[in-house]
């Protein structure tokens, strides 16, 4: 790692990661705010959720939630946090090498005395570093504001310490995934396209492979390998699963590392 | 010692022509320069040679040393101005000039304002707010901050003004006179001619030939003009004649071989004026490209 390109890069992404995380804060606070007043007609809610289609549960995640207890009401309010997170982190994966290729910037970067090992690492780090940004964030607003609207209503920690610590691992499946493509594909012209496709197609396969019980989609999509109902009804990790998330993140970016070295970086024309 | 060392390099880009089967060496202390027109694989040689892109076959050396294998290393005495100039659009000027500056292992601050000075480069301008001619000023003193002992410029001079041009073909025969080898790329042959020791002419990604300046501009072609009354440009049809034409009373052409052969031809009749001049490089070349 360069300590120039890695300072470089974390002020590019700042702006974006302060945005990101007031973004996520505030869909926190919004939503867990709203926790009292649900809790208080929960059974009300319950009795009404179970007259909804069992698929129009599904596709929110609330199948076989109870929503008047904290933590499985926070586990419905966290899925949205996923996908938060899962768009920027797909952002900056797609846009870390891209963004140099589609503003020309790479001739200069690449003109200087530095190899491309060490360009990606930096990047990624700094990306990385954004990204974790994000994660303290989103750590300490769960906890403040779970603790300031919970009231009188217990909750046990471990599945709450299980569902954040996942976020690292979320967060890189969808940085590495989104970087691999990028050195993919000869050109990106928009990041936000392909970030969103990524984020949310992972989000819908979840959704689907529920709704069919299809069980062979929820190889692939880090929304089932770490599904935080999943998570709170059992206090621990689907590991198999999770370990299909911790392959791929291994495999793209071993692969970016090799194709990033080997890449013609295209030229004015 | 050679500077550069080209051996059969060649590029493709899938199955699209860069360059074929491009050899040459630049020595160190040169100008040298490198023409053709658009296209011609100008950009793709100095991009190879910089390990932007990596050849389809053949291989490069600078300072002696692999070019691709050394790259980063190499890349500490090498300065680079790119033909067309990006950079970071929401950084300043002075941010992005520190950030070059940063990469190299010396200390650049000084040499950084002295060119910026002399550039007249505003330096807390935003990237962004700057025009094509500021840009590739900022360019230059991005290039030439950290004292290169190589210099690759991708048509330097494109989009400045002439006062400007001016400035900086000075400053790169400075550079060299320090001892800089320059590698100069130019589709305009004006600027080769004044600049350039030794030139290299690229057409459709093939090296067509590889000359002195002098040598290409004396042993070949002499530009004749003759003035007399009643004269038919049939007169002067002899081997060696090209470009015949004729304009009121002046016959123009060029004229490779024997100057005494033309010579005789002109005392036998009675001129009211003549001239024979060398022709400019823009001349000779046209000439490789019909």
């Amino acid at each position: 790692m360069t300590m120039n390109i890695f300072q470089h890069e974390f002020k590019m992404h700042l702006r974006s990661v302060i945005t990101w995380s007031a973004a996520v804060a505030v869909l926190i606070f919004v939503y867990v705010s709203l926790f009292s007043s649900f809790a208080q007609d929960a059974e009300l809610l319950n009795q009404m959720m179970a007259n909804f289609p069992e698929q129009l549960l599904t596709a929110f995640g609330l199948n076989g939630v109870d929503l008047s207890t904290v933590l499985g009401y926070f586990g419905f309010v966290f899925l949205f946090v996923q996908i938060c997170l899962a768009i920027q982190a797909a952002n900056y994966g797609f846009s870390l090498v891209s963004v140099e290729e589609r503003e020309w910037t790479a001739d200069f970067l690449l003109a200087k005395p530095v190899g491309r090992t060490q360009i990606l690492t930096s990047k990624l780090l700094a990306a990385l570093s954004g990204l974790t940004i994000t994660n303290i964030v989103v750590w300490i607003s769960s906890f403040s504001f779970i603790n300031l609207f919970k009231g009188d209503r217990p909750y046990e920690t471990t599945p709450l310490l299980l569902l954040l610590l996942s976020i690292v691992v979320f967060q890189l499946f969808f940085l590495g995934v989104g970087l691999v493509v990028s050195l993919l594909v000869k050109r990106i012209r928009s990041v936000t396209p392909y970030a969103m496709a990524l984020g949310f197609g992972m989000y819908v396969l979840s959704v689907f492979g529920d709704m069919l019980g299809e069980s062979a989609l929820e190889k692939i999509t880090p929304f089932k390998h770490f599904e935080p109902n999943y998570i709170i009804q059992h206090g621990a990790y689907d590991l198999p699963l999770v370990l299909i998330s911790i392959s791929v993140i291994v495999i793209s970016l071993a692969g970016s590392y090799v194709l990033y070295t080997r890449r013609d970086i295209p030229g004015v024309v | 010692m050679s500077v550069i060392e080209v051996n059969h390099l060649t590029k493709y880009y899938g199955k699209a022509r860069g360059i074929i089967d491009v050899s040459f060496h630049v020595e160190e202390g040169e100008i040298f320069g490198f023409i053709g027109p658009n296209g011609a694989g100008k950009s793709t040689t100095i991009r190879l040679l910089l390990s932007l892109i990596y050849p389809t076959s053949g291989s490069g050396t600078i300072f002696g040393q692999d070019c691709i294998k050394y790259g980063p290393e190499l890349r500490q005495e090498i300065g680079y101005l790119p033909s067309e100039v990006f950079y970071y659009e929401r950084m300043k000027v002075i941010d992005l000039l520190k950030y070059s500056a940063s990469f190299y292992d010396k200390d650049c601050t000084q040499r950084m304002h002295e060119l910026a000075e002399l550039m007249e480069l505003e330096l807390h301008r935003r990237i962004e707010d700057l025009s094509y001619g500021n840009r590739k000023k900022v360019g230059i003193v991005q290039g030439l901050l950290h004292q290169p002992k190589l210099l690759f410029l991708d048509e330097p001079t494109a989009g400045l003004d002439p006062l400007m041009q001016r400035k900086s073909f000075q400053l790169i025969r400075e550079e060299n006179q320090r001892g800089v080898t320059v590698f100069f790329s130019s589709h305009i042959l004006g600027e080769v001619q004044r600049m350039c020791n030794r030139v290299a002419i690229i057409r459709e990604g093939r090296i067509v030939e590889i000359a002195d300046i002098r040598t290409l501009q004396q042993n070949n072609y002499k530009k004749v003009r003759v003035v007399a009354n009643d004269l038919d440009t049939a007169y002067f049809d002899i081997p060696g004649v090209t470009n015949l034409e004729r304009h009121d009373n002046a016959v123009r052409f060029f004229y490779r071989g024997d100057i005494n052969a033309v010579m005789h031809k002109i005392g036998e009749i009675a001129v009211s004026d003549v001239t024979i001049e060398e022709p400019t490089l823009e001349e000779i070349f046209m000439h490789y490209y019909e």
